[in-house]
C-alpha cells in the first residue's frame, strides 16, 4: 500500500501540490488501473472503458500512419528522381512525420491538461485520437507553427469550450484542418503542397489525382496520363496527405474498429453508398468519365469514411441517424469533387457540414419514433 | 423473441440446495424498500408485536401499512440523518404468534375486500404501481396487473426451486389480484410451470437474456404505459403471500433466499424473513475479506453492508468483494483474460463459457457520453436510452415524457449502467429523473 503514502501527501486535493491534482490523476491512472470503486447502480460493471476505446483506434491508425511515413520518403524520392531502398524512403518520411506528431500532441494534450487543471476535472482521453488523426491529414511541408495555431484553435473552440470530449458537434481534427484550409490556403491547396521538398529546393509538381477530377469528361484521360491507376490508388503510393492515399493500410484500421465495436460500419456503408450513387450518377449524365468506384480510392474519402465520419461523438447518435448521416457524406464529398474546382477535396466539407446537421437528423429519428409509439394500440 | 440483452457470467450461482433455515434474534421492518411511502411510527419502543401487527402507516395513505413479519417486542427505532426513519428492530421471541386475518376463498371476494385484506395485513406494499415505481395506490384501478414469472438477473434465485410446492398459494394469489383488475403473467416458455394459472393472461416470452425477465421490458412489448395510465406488477413471492394470506389467514412471508456470488465461500438456499440480518449467513462469507453485501442481484439490488438486512422484495444476497486494486496499464493489456467485458474490445469473446470472479471496481473513470450504440444493445425496449438518460440529466420534462420516462424503472437500464464505458451512474440518473417528474406532476 505504499501508493497511498505518496498521493494524498503531495497531489491530493489540500496537499502540496494539490493544484496539480487532474495531472497527477491522468498519469496515475494512465499507468495503474483507478481503485474507484462502484458506489451506486450496478455493483459490477464491464471492464472497457474510454481509455480502452481510445487505444484501439490509435491502434487501428497505426497502420496508414507508418504506410504515411514511408509514402513521404518514397513520393519525394520520385520526385527528385533518385529511389534508395525502402528503409532509407521509411526513415526520411519518418523524420518528416516525427515533427507534426510532436506539434499535434505536445499542443494539444497541454491544452487539455491545462483545461482539466482549471475546471478540477479528470483529463479526458479523447485527444489521444485526434492528436493521431491530425499529423495525417495534413499536407507533410505544412509549417509547424501554422500546424500549432490550428490544434491549438481545434482543441479551444473545437471542443474545450463546449465541455470537453463527448460534448463537442464537430470534429477536432477536421476542424484543426478547416482551419488550415481557410486561413492558410496557399499551404493547403494548389498542387505544390503534397509532396516534401528539402529545404531551399524549387516547388516540384505533386499534383493529386483528384486534382484532375475537375476536367470533366477529359478527367479519366488526365489522371492516367499522370500515371495513376485505380490500384495504384489503392495501394496509396499517390501523393495526398500522410495517412489517407492507402486504402489498404485504412481497410485494416476499418476492420480493427468494427470488430471491436468502436466504430459504426453503418456509417462506413452509407458513405460509401452515397458516394458510389453520385458518382454513378455523374458518369450517367456525362458530368465526369470517371468510374464511380474511382471515387473511393482518390483523395480523402477513404480515411474519412473510416475514421472521421464514424467519431461516434460528432456523428449521428441513433442507428437509422446514422445511415441517412453516411450517406449524405459520401454523397455530399462526390458532388463537391464534380463541382468544386477550386478545392476538389470534398470529404472535409461534407463531414464537417454533417457533423452539423447530425443533431437534426437525430431529432428527426426520435421524433418520428415517438409519434409511431403514440399509435401502438394498448391491447390491455 | 427478445434477442438484445446479455447475461453477465459472473461467478457464484447458488447451489440448489437448502442450506438452513434462518430464525433471526433481530428482524428489520425497512420503510426505505418501499418507494413514495413516507413512514408514521405506530409503535414505541418495548411494544409487544405479533406476525401482522401494524409497525408504520403511510403518511399520505394511512390505509397503508407495513407489518412485522415476526412476533416478539419493538427492540429500537433507528434514524438516520435529519432523524429519517430507516428502520424497525423487532426481537423475536421464537413464539411464532400471529395476527388471524381469517381464512377465505379468494375466488368469491369482491375487489375491494381484496384491497381491505391487502391493506389490513400490510402486504399491499408488495404492489409496484408504474410509472415511477412506487407504492400502488390504493385509490386507482389500474389497467392491469403484470407478473413476471421468471428472472434473468444475474445469479437470480431459481424460480423453480423456490417456488416448488407454492403453486396454489401463487393461484390463490392470482385469483385474488384479479378481482381488482385483469392479471398477465410472462412465463419463459411453454414448459414453465406458471403457464397454466387460471384467471390471468399468459404470455410466452422466448428470451434468454437479462433484461426480458423485468417487467417493465415485458410490459413495453404487451402494452406500453402511456401517460395517465398506470399499471400494478407483483412478484411471485408477492403472490405467494398474498395467496397464503386467503389460505392460512396469516402474513408468511418466509422465502427461500438464495445466497450468491463470487466472493460467497458457500452458495446456496436459506429460509429467511425479510429483514433477516446478512451477518446471520454466517460461514458463507469470510469475515476477514472487504466483502459488499448486496440484497437483490449486483445490477439493482441494495449494497446493505455488513450489518444491513434483507430487503422486503428480495430473495437473494449476493456478496461480492471490494475492488480497490490497482492492474498496471490494464486499459492497454491485450488479454486481461480474467476480465469481462461485453464489448470485442476485450477477448472474453473467446471464451464464451467462462464465468468471471467479478469484484466492484469501476475500471474506469468517469467521463462524457461518447459511445453511442452500446447502450441500445442490452436494451430490449422500444426507448433511446442515452437521449432519456440525457433528458433526464437535464431535467427537462418534455424529453423525458417523449422518451419514454413513464417506461422504465432504474432497473431496467441496469444494464446498460454495467457496460457504458463512460462509467455514468445511469440507475441513479434515471431516479432522479423519476423524481423529479413525481415533484413537478404532482
Amino acid at each position: 500500500m505504499e501508493e497511498n503514502t505518496v498521493k494524498p501527501g503531495l497531489f491530493e486535493k489540500g496537499g502540496k501540490l494539490g493544484w496539480l491534482h487532474s495531472t497527477w490523476d491522468a498519469f496515475d491512472t494512465f499507468l495503474r488501473v483507478p481503485a474507484t470503486v462502484t458506489s451506486k447502480g450496478s455493483h459490477v460493471r464491464d471492464s472497457i472503458d474510454i481509455k480502452r476505446v481510445m487505444i484501439i483506434v490509435v491502434l487501428a491508425l497505426v497502420p496508414a500512419a507508418l504506410f504515411g511515413m514511408w509514402n513521404v520518403g518514397y513520393q519525394h524520392n520520385l520526385a527528385v528522381g533518385d529511389l534508395p531502398g525502402f528503409w532509407s524512403q521509411f526513415w526520411w518520411g519518418l523524420w518528416k512525420v516525427i515533427p507534426l506528431y510532436l506539434v499535434s500532441y505536445i499542443v494539444g494534450l497541454g491544452i487539455e491538461f491545462a483545461g482539466a487543471q482549471i475546471k478540477g476535472e479528470e483529463v479526458n482521453e479523447g485527444y489521444l485520437v485526434t492528436g493521431m488523426l491530425i499529423p495525417l491529414i495534413v499536407p507533410v511541408d505544412v509549417p509547424l507553427w501554422m500546424l500549432a495555431v490550428a490544434v491549438a484553435f481545434a482543441v479551444i473552440f473545437g471542443k474545450e469550450v463546449f465541455g470537453g470530449t463527448g460534448m463537442n458537434f464537430l470534429n477536432p481534427a477536421l476542424l484543426c484542418r478547416a482551419f488550415l484550409f481557410f486561413s492558410y490556403p496557399s499551404a493547403m491547396s494548389g498542387s505544390q503542397v503534397w509532396i516534401a521538398r528539402r529545404c531551399g529546393a524549387d516547388a516540384i509538381t505533386g499534383a493529386t489525382p483528384l486534382s484532375y477530377l475537375t476536367e470533366g469528361q477529359g478527367a479519366m484521360d488526365a489522371i492516367s496520363n499522370a500515371g495513376f491507376s485505380f490500384w495504384n490508388m489503392f495501394a496509396g503510393t499517390v501523393p495526398g496527405s500522410v495517412g489517407e492515399t492507402s486504402v489498404i493500410a485504412i481497410l485494416i484500421g476499418a476492420f480493427i474498429i468494427i470488430w471491436t465495436g468502436v466504430a459504426s460500419w453503418k456509417i462506413m456503408v452509407s458513405s460509401v453508398a452515397g458516394a458510389l450513387l453520385v458518382g454513378w450518377l455523374g458518369t450517367a449524365f456525362g458530368v465526369t468519365d470517371v468510374p464511380a468506384y474511382y471515387q473511393l480510392v482518390m483523395g480523402g474519402f477513404a480515411f474519412g469514411t473510416v475514421f472521421m465520419a464514424t467519431d461516434p461523438v460528432t456523428s449521428a447518435q441513433t442507428e437509422r441517424g446514422k445511415w441517412i448521416y453516411g450517406f449524405l457524406i459520401g454523397a455530399l464529398c462526390v458532388t463537391v469533387r464534380f463541382f468544386n474546382p477550386g478545392y476538389a477535396e470534398g470529404m472535409m466539407l461534407a463531414i464537417l457540414l454533417m457533423n452539423t446537421f447530425a443533431p437534426l437528423i437525430d431529432h428527426c429519428v426520435t421524433s418520428s419514433a415517438t409519434k409511431r409509439r403514440a399509435r401502438k394500440v394498448s391491447i390491455a | 423473441m427478445l434477442r438484445k440483452g446479455l447475461n453477465i457470467p459472473i461467478n457464484g450461482e447458488a447451489a440448489l440446495e437448502t442450506m438452513r433455515t434462518i430464525a433471526p434474534d433481530i428482524v428489520a421492518v425497512k420503510p426505505t424498500d418501499f418507494k413514495g411511502f413516507s413512514p408514521r411510527l405506530l409503535v414505541a419502543e418495548g411494544d409487544k408485536v405479533l406476525a401482522g401487527s401494524p409497525v408504520l402507516a403511510d403518511k399520505q395513505n394511512p390505509a397503508i401499512l407495513l407489518t412485522s413479519p415476526v412476533s416478539g417486542t419493538v427492540k429500537e427505532i433507528v434514524r438516520g440523518e435529519k432523524r429519517k426513519l430507516l428502520a424497525v428492530l423487532v426481537k423475536a421471541d421464537g413464539a411464532g404468534e400471529v395476527v388471524d386475518f381469517g381464512v377465505k376463498d379468494p375466488g368469491a371476494l369482491t375487489g375491494e375486500e381484496v384491497k381491505k385484506a391487502l391493506l389490513t395485513s400490510g402486504l399491499w406494499p408488495f404492489i409496484i404501481q408504474r410509472p415511477y415505481g412506487v407504492v400502488a395506490n390504493p385509490a386507482l384501478t389500474p389497467k392491469a396487473v403484470f407478473v413476471s414469472a421468471f428472472s434473468t438477473a444475474p445469479l437470480a434465485a431459481d424460480t423453480g426451486y423456490v417456488f416448488n410446492g407454492e403453486l396454489d398459494a401463487i393461484q390463490a394469489g392470482v385469483t385474488a389480484v384479479s378481482k381488482i383488475a385483469k392479471v398477465h403473467v410472462c412465463v419463459n416458455g411453454e414448459g414453465s410451470a406458471f403457464a397454466g394459472l387460471k384467471a390471468a393472461a399468459i404470455h410466452t416470452v422466448v428470451a434468454k437474456k437479462h433484461p426480458a425477465g423485468n417487467v417493465g421490458v415485458q410490459i413495453s412489448h404487451i402494452s406500453p404505459i402511456k401517460k395517465g395510465e398506470t399499471v400494478w406488477t407483483l412478484s411471485l413471492l408477492a403472490l405467494a403471500a398474498i395467496g397464503k394470506l386467503f389460505t392460512q389467514g396469516k402474513v408468511v412471508l418466509g422465502r427461500k433466499v438464495a445466497v450468491t456470488g463470487p466472493a460467497a465461500l458457500k452458495t446456496g438456499y436459506v429460509d429467511a424473513l425479510p429483514g433477516t440480518p446478512v451477518s446471520a449467513l454466517e460461514g458463507c462469507f469470510d469475515p476477514e475479506v472487504e466483502n459488499r453485501f448486496v440484497s437483490g442481484d449486483v445490477l439493482s439490488g441494495e449494497s446493505v453492508g455488513k450489518d444491513g438486512y434483507l430487503g422486503f422484495f428480495d430473495n437473494q444476497v449476493t456478496i461480492l468483494r471490494e475492488g480497490r486494486d490497482r492492474e498496471i496499464l490494464g486499459w492497454a493489456n491485450p488479454l486481461r483474460f480474467n476480465q469481462f467485458s461485453s464489448s470485442m474490445a476485450y477477448f472474453s469473446w473467446m471464451l464464451p463459457k467462462k464465468k468471471y470472479n467479478m469484484d466492484t471496481n469501476t475500471h474506469g473513470g468517469r467521463r462524457a457520453f461518447v459511445c453511442s450504440d452500446v447502450y441500445g444493445k442490452v436494451l430490449p425496449m422500444d426507448i433511446f436510452p442515452v437521449y432519456l438518460i440525457k433528458a433526464c440529466l437535464a431535467g427537462d420534462i418534455d424529453k423525458m415524457e417523449q422518451f419514454g420516462i413513464y417506461e422504465v424503472l432504474p432497473e431496467d437500464l441496469a444494464l446498460c449502467e454495467f457496460v457504458d464505458p463512460s462509467k455514468n451512474d445511469i440507475q441513479a440518473i434515471i431516479s432522479e429523473g423519476i423524481g423529479l417528474m413525481i415533484k413537478e406532476m404532482a
